[in-house]
């Protein structure tokens, strides 16, 4: 969708840790993407270059842990592993799943030196 | 935010002005060019870099592996091996959401919505699902019992609000430029102008998108997506992200079912799957058709909205 919106948002968040912890360059950005958020990584990759120009995060590295994708299934009242928004319960196949988990993009981590 | 190249500020306009804009700076495109611009009154140009950009390798030898299913996996390249405390850098645990600028905007406004009994509805569809006339009768059919403000976000014109504003109702056009969607800065710019009565109704007509309007909170108590017949039932399957964020699907324009093959049934199952909880209304803006339900879906989210004023 909008990762420009979005590297511009890791951006902000890498420039402001540097600022309220002193320190001015960042070698790697780790993020945690989840299978279920509606992030396309290939782009955000490209656009994180892009954006991180002129940052203390220019040139960095990108690393996209993903997380894998989780709902709650109603029929069988537990947690299940789907790896898109509409997959059915891998155990009863019911479409009663509910997503829970793999949904975030998170700033995880920097290095620094 | 500038949504189109991300950065900071744009060509944003609510009602003609500006909204604020950052300093100068500076892009380098991947193919070298560098792209220098403010954000004053001058709008700026965004100038695609060449076709294919995005899907190819990058020059540092990173690389991209497609599976049968279709699924990309990443984490082969020199990132993917990287292993800290291997030399003098040391990692910082940040631990934020991507998003945290504007979901801590989007929780401003919903406060300041929350104090004021005001009930704040994120409408979003496709263009062209009929959005803009279903608020028109939703505001005429709520006139003299409800106070409604309308919130209009199309990329450019005011036709949108100067409709609502033919209703009699109170409406603010957002103009994004170039943007994709609301985001929750514009929204509460726009609140701080409109001044909504406390204990009414606001209706936010986002951008005609399925895809981005999904990701950004605007400090609404609810999405509520629209999808008209003369789309296709596969629409809560293809973008399922808007489907899975709203809490109430419309499914408009009915009056036209008989002259269509579209299989209601069908579509809400596919919504359904993608969000169990999902609430469905079929309406027709034109004929007025399933009004009392929607009516009635509005009034119950208000009686919670007043009941809980705190001013």
């Amino acid at each position: 969708m909008h990762e420009m919106s979005l590297a511009e948002g890791i951006r902000q968040i890498v420039e402001d840790a540097g600022r309220s912890q002193g320190f001015g360059r960042v070698k790697l950005v780790v993020l945690e993407i989840g299978q279920l958020s509606s992030v396309e990584p290939e782009s955000l990759r490209f656009c994180f270059d892009v954006v991180m120009k002129d940052s203390i995060a220019d040139g960095a590295q990108l690393q996209i842990d993903p997380v894998p994708g989780s709902g709650w299934c109603m029929q069988c009242a537990e947690s299940v592993p789907i790896s898109v928004l509409y997959d059915p319960c891998p155990k009863c196949g019911s479409y009663q799943v509910q997503a829970t988990g793999g949904t975030e993009m998170r700033v995880k981590e920097l290095e620094i030196e | 935010m500038c949504n189109v190249c991300g950065c900071g500020a744009g060509e944003t306009r609510i009602e003609g002005e500006a909204v604020d804009h950052e300093q100068e700076h500076e892009h380098v495109h991947a193919d070298g060019t560098v792209h220098r611009h403010s954000h004053g009154a001058a709008s700026h140009q965004w100038v695609p870099v060449a076709a294919g950009h995005a899907h190819r390798h990058a020059p540092d030898g990173e690389h991209v592996h497609e599976h049968a299913d279709g699924s990309l996996h990443y984490g082969h390249g020199p990132a993917g091996a990287h292993a800290p405390g291997m030399s003098q850098a040391q990692m910082v645990k940040i631990e934020q959401n991507i998003l945290a600028k504007n979901d801590g905007l989007a929780e401003r406004n919903r406060g300041w919505l929350a104090d004021r009994g005001i009930l704040a509805l994120n409408l979003v569809s496709s263009p062209g699902s009929g959005k803009t006339t279903l608020l028109v009768r939703t505001i005429e059919s709520l006139k003299g019992r409800v106070p409604v403000a309308v919130v209009e976000g199309d990329q450019q014109t005011s036709f949108d609000a100067e409709r609502i504003r033919a209703t009699g109702a109170p409406a603010l056009q957002i103009n994004t430029g170039k943007g994709c969607h609301l985001d929750a800065h514009m929204v509460g710019r726009a609140l701080e102008k409109l001044a909504p009565a406390d204990d009414s109704v606001l209706l936010i007509e986002n951008v005609g998108n399925l895809v981005c309007p999904a990701a950004f909170d605007l400090g609404e108590a609810a999405k509520v997506v629209v999808l008209s017949v003369t789309e296709g039932e596969d629409k809560p399957l293809k973008y399922p992200d808007m489907f899975a964020a709203a809490s109430l699907m419309l499914v408009n324009k009915t009056d036209l079912l008989p002259y269509l093959n579209f299989p209601m049934d069908r579509a809400i199952e596919y919504a359904l799957r993608v969000n169990p909880t999902l609430q469905v209304i079929q309406v027709s803006a034109t004929t007025g058709a399933g009004f009392d339900a929607w009516l009635g879906w509005i009034d119950a989210r208000l009686a919670e909205a007043m009941a809980a004023r705190t001013r």
